[in-house]
């Protein structure tokens, strides 16, 4: 192929170069180019090298569904492999390079593979190096990696910034050629809000195909100019819509790359947009379909409505001698617009009996029309040197002589025309196939989605404008809202011009000798591959796709998917209908997995929710960690500069004087209402209908299964209300299911939630001084042990803020929950801190609150793994008899009644300073260490009262096992460790302590 | 990617709503201690192609909890109300304890 520029013509703007670099090499386009037609008008032939074989590549299309011209562009971090050269922006200062070659583009060693040919076909890889054995195939895996392949996308972080959207509208209109012009005009004039979705630079579809000055390009300029006018409609250049989903939506990816990327203005380099319409307008077009001849994968083979693009948009002509192998009317446009100017067009066309008008203006424009031959053959290394000719007696047949060598440097193809029915699909329409046109087209739609034009199989100009106002009106309709007749003009083109392809389908066009025929150019599948995947076995399409790699590459198989499938039908000797097609999934066309994530990276990952206090603990030394969603103070500086060293001092501050922590992260839900404590009730296992009004009790609850789900204290405050704590994972789930309850099941309790979690700062006050600084820190409360013993709640206020103390303990020592509304939240913690100086108060962290209660033996939320029963848990005489609860029934299930459940127990180390951690597998002394074991590790922590590793573990028998030697496995470090089986309450079994 | 109507906000996405499970049955009563009947109600659920009721809770937005008729071939919502009520109206799907087909 030797493109150049025409002197004339196109709709790139000459005043206005662009220089950019293609493998180093700079080359100058212009506004209004792509990469790939600018590298046509540069002359470049070869851009790129094959994923399997290395055979050298060209630029086959002009749009998206480009196989071959795949490029990389950018530098560094911005490094983007594998976009086609074909939808490439130019824009000044780009830098592109070829794939898959080494060391450059005209030397490449690893072409080496197509001397290996022969045994590289289907399957090849897969047959010699796995069946070795797995070892062989991880050993041969990357080489064979290095050795296929595209491109290689950059490492280091992008430095782009991406957005996700939400768009609204009544009706969108995906695609901007003559039938989705038509649809967006006519639905705009009924006033409703119309979004024009184009994946190109430019609206026009097709129409930016056409010649300038010609009838179609002043249809488009007008209509255009009138839609311009309508401000309810919005025209999205550089927007593909990717795919159509559930109730009416799109996804729409908005490209800027045309823009200078600059992260610091905060602009979007791509912004995914999830529209939501009343209507969608399918108007997506029609894709050319190559023909299947030996190398016709050879820089130069172009697809004939290609060639005009690069003619009549882009000034950019293929060459100047160009062979055109058809077996359909539509490439005669390409053949007589490149004569006119000046290229020297042979027309083989593999039908014969062509008709009059055909043959009278191909005289007049000097086209030579050879019927019934065609291109068996393209010739020439590196690109096309000449088109082998010989004589088509019809699909499967062989010529028995070549007719002619003739000399070209362009080799233009066109084997029908596919629609774009992927948006019709995604919703599992399944596309039907139309013999009149070889052709799919889009099967049923759902109720407000219509598709018009090329998209469907109308390719005649004036008969796609009106399917497209027609669909604009239905979409319309749908969206309720009316169109004024004789909303969209006519263009004013020949009564001949049909449109009418008149396709003779043509699959695979045989020569008298062997070579390579091409289907898949991008996974190099070859018409080998598909009759060698018939003899294999894998005879449906989504075999034949999954055995050959067919349709698999970046380009989804858009220009070879029907040619395969149809020679698989042939191999099968059913008709193309029969075959079908594969499944069209979203995208359309890839979409950069960071514009999927959007802003949702780093932080913005997942949301983290900080406590009231959060500020108070960054100013006093906290350190944090992540719980769940949340951020909590882990443990403070004042204790030690390790987690490890500050727990411990954390824990002896508490059980020798006083210590507060923040606890705001504990589920807090209001419980109001006559029926009120008949809902708890129900809920908890224990009875709460005559818990007194002033105190607090800990409950648990089961799920319907009769597995135990969340524990927490609930407060009666009166009556009619309570005051539930939830444990800090489960609180939404406990909130969402006792709304549950309410709403659908004991719709006759008249009870109301709300969730107080966000409302109130929570703290607790712990230590054998624990009074005595509260006592001073509320003077107006009286906390004396006779008026606030034991779970004793009591509202009231200081200094005028409502204050909450509940006498509950975590630890184990003498203790308080301390509630206040969440603004006051840091006010009264420094309050209380500042009260507590003469008894020396310090914060602690979650890792010595998690240690202490571990020490007391409290269950949380490591324990609660969804998996136990209350008996599990020790806490089966917990359950009341008296009354039904939610789970009970189920709960008596005999395998809950079993002996050998994994139960709670205490264990402590028998090997001082050996790790014990969290997770460990347990076994029997006796046990060979192997497998999921008897249970394991919940929760570890070294205990400042024993002097010794503690930790508590769900163990196969429990207790039962009291006093039993064990071992403690922990495979990923090769490590055990034995311990001994004990009570899970390490201190204070008779609880002096809290009741002091 | 569905659009669900809360019967008191209006139409939002479905990424506002959490699914509560299969609304085709009726939960056991409270004081009923039939483990057979609660293992039916728990663990054992239809599967259909078609319309299918289902519990939705607006959870990211008034808390409501409806339910919903959903086609689970094509996900066409066919009626939408308080689960306090029982079956929407215009459900062509009977809820068991209601007469009709469970």
């Amino acid at each position: 192929m030797s493109g150049f520029r025409t002197p004339t013509g196109g709709r790139i703007d000459r005043t206005r170069p662009i220089a950019f670099s293609f493998d180093g090499r700079p080359v100058i386009g212009y506004r209004g180019d792509t990469l790939a037609s600018a590298l046509v008008a540069a002359g470049v032939t070869l851009t790129g090298r094959s994923f399997k074989y290395h055979r050298p590549r060209g630029i086959v299309t002009a749009g998206p569904e480009e196989p071959a011209a795949l490029v990389t562009l950018g530098e560094g971090a911005r490094r983007e492999p594998n976009l086609p050269a074909t939808t490439v922006e130019l824009v000044d200062g780009l830098v592109a390079e070829s794939q898959n070659r080494w060391p450059s583009l005209g030397l490449d060693l690893m072409a080496v593979n197509q001397l290996a040919a022969p045994v590289l076909a289907a399957g090849f890889y897969y047959k010699t190096f796995m069946g070795p054995g797995e070892k062989a195939w991880m050993g041969y895996e990357p080489f064979i990696r290095r050795a296929a392949g595209l491109g290689r996308a950059g490492r280091e972080p992008d430095p782009d910034r991406y957005e996700g959207r939400h768009a609204f509208a009544d009706i969108a209109v995906v695609g901007s050629g003559p039938a989705g012009l038509a649809a967006a005009l006519a639905a705009g004039r009924s006033g409703a809000r119309v979004l024009l979705i184009e994946q190109d630079f430019e609206a026009g579809g097709s129409l930016l195909a056409e010649p300038e000055g010609g009838v179609e390009a002043a249809w488009r300029a007008r209509v255009l100019g009138e839609i311009a006018s309508l401000p309810n409609v919005t025209l999205a250049l550089r927007t593909t819509a990717f795919g159509l989903y559930d109730h009416m939506t799109l996804g729409l990816v908005e490209r800027r790359d045309h823009e200078r990327a600059d992260p610091a203005s905060g602009r979007a380099r791509q912004v995914v947009v999830t529209l939501r319409a009343k209507a969608v307008v399918l108007a997506t077009g029609a894709i050319e379909r190559p023909l299947v001849f030996n190398n016709n994968d050879r820089p130069g083979v172009m697809l004939a409505s290609a060639a005009r693009t690069y003619l009549n948009r882009f000034g950019a002509a293929v060459g100047r001698r160009a062979v055109i192998v058809t077996n359909n009317d539509s490439a005669y446009r390409t053949a007589f617009d490149l004569a006119d100017a000046g290229v020297a067009v042979a027309v083989a066309d593999l039908r014969r009996g062509l008709d009059e008008f055909v043959r009278a203006r191909a005289l007049a424009k000097n086209v030579e029309l050879l019927s019934g031959i065609a291109v068996v053959e393209a010739a020439g290394r590196g690109g096309v040197k000449q088109a082998v000719l010989a004589e088509y007696r019809g699909e499967g047949e062989t010529p028995a002589f070549l007719l002619e060598r003739r000399e070209a440097d362009t080799i233009l193809v066109s084997g029908g025309w596919t629609p774009a029915v992927h948006l019709a699909s995604h919703l599992g329409g399944r596309p039907h196939y139309r013999e009149d046109i070889a052709a799919f087209v889009p099967g049923r739609l759902p109720a407000g989605i219509v598709a018009a034009g090329a998209a469907i199989g109308t390719f005649g100009l004036v008969s796609a404008i009106a399917e497209g106002e027609a669909a604009g009106r239905l979409a319309a309709g749908a969206a309720d809202a009316r169109v004024p007749s004789g909303s969209v003009p006519r263009p004013e083109v020949d009564a001949a011009e049909t449109g009418d392809l008149r396709i003779e389908p043509a699959w695979h066009i045989r020569a008298p000798k062997k070579g390579k025929a091409f289907v898949d150019l991008q996974n190099d599948v070859t018409t080998s591959d598909v009759a060698l995947a018939y003899r294999e076995g894998y005879r449906s399409v989504e075999h034949l796709k999954r055995y050959t790699t067919l349709g698999m590459g970046t380009d989804q198989g858009k220009t070879s998917n029907v040619n395969a499938l149809a020679l698989m039908a042939g191999h099968r000797s059913v008709a193309v209908a029969e075959a079908g097609t594969t499944t069209f999934r979203p995208p359309f066309t890839p979409v950069a997995i960071g514009a999927l994530a959007g802003r949702g990276i780093g932080r913005h990952f997942r949301p983290v929710r900080r406590s009231p206090l959060h500020d108070w603990h960054v100013r006093n030394g906290g350190e944090f960690i992540e719980a769940g969603p949340w951020l909590r103070a882990w443990y403070y500086h004042w204790a030690g500069a390790t987690p490890a060293d500050a727990y411990v001092r954390e824990m002896e501050v508490v059980r020798r004087g006083v210590g507060i922590a923040d606890v705001s992260t504990l589920g807090k839900i209001e419980v109001a209402g006559p029926d009120a404590a008949e809902l708890l009730e129900r809920v908890y296992v224990n009875g709460f209908r005559k818990l007194p009004v002033g105190k607090a009790r800990y409950g648990v609850m089961l799920g319907d299964d009769g597995i135990v789900l969340d524990d927490g204290t609930t407060t009666r405050l009166s009556e009619t209300s309570f005051f539930m704590t939830t444990t800090t994972a489960m609180a939404g789930e406990v909130m969402s299911w006792l709304e549950f309850l309410i709403e659908t099941a004991w719709t006759d309790l008249d009870v109301h939630l709300t969730s107080l979690t966000d409302e109130w700062a929570g703290m607790a006050v712990a230590g054998p001084r624990s009074r005595d600084v509260l006592a001073r820190a509320l003077p107006g409360f009286d906390l004396s042990g006779e008026a606030l013993g034991f779970m004793g709640a009591v509202d009231g206020h200081h200094e005028g803020v409502p204050v909450r103390v509940l006498r509950l303990s975590f630890s184990g020592e003498l203790a308080y929950e301390v509630y206040c509304p969440a603004d006051y939240g840091i006010a009264l913690f420094e309050h209380i801190l500042k009260a507590g100086e003469p008894e020396g108060i310090r914060p602690y962290g979650l890792e010595a609150l998690a240690s202490l209660r571990i020490e007391k033996g409290h269950v949380a939320g490591l324990e609660l793994d969804h998996r136990n029963t209350l008996g599990d848990l020790g806490l089966a005489r917990m359950a009341s008899k008296a009354k039904p609860f939610v789970g009970r029934p189920l709960a008596g299930r005999p395998a809950h009644a079993g002996k050998d459940r994994w139960s709670l127990v205490g264990l402590e180390s028998l090997e001082p300073g050996a790790p014990v951690r969290g997770g460990s597998i347990l076994f029997a002394a006796s046990d060979t260490i192997r497998g999921h074991g008897r249970g394991y590790i919940t929760s570890v922590t070294w205990s400042t009262e024993l002097n010794r590793t503690i930790a508590l573990g769900l163990y196969e028998g429990g207790l039962a096992h009291e006093g039993e030697e064990i071992i403690a496995a922990f495979p990923l470090k090769d490590e055990q460790v034995r311990l001994r089986i004990v009570s899970p309450h390490f201190i204070d079994r008779e609880g002096k302590r809290l009741n002091a | 990617m569905i659009r669900l109507t809360c019967p008191l906000c209006g139409e939002r996405d479905h990424t506002e709503f959490r699914y509560g499970g299969d609304a085709s049955k009726e939960r056991p009563a409270h004081e009923d201690a039939d483990a057979a009947a609660w293992h039916d109600h728990v663990f054992l659920f239809d599967n259909p192609m078609g319309r299918h009721l289902e519990f939705w809770q607006h959870v990211l937005g008034c808390r409501h909890w409806m339910i919903v008729e959903r086609d689970t071939l094509t996900n066409e919502i066919t009626a939408t109300g308080p689960a306090r009520t029982g079956r929407p109206a215009g459900a062509g799907h009977a809820r068991t304890g209601e007469g009709g087909a469970a």
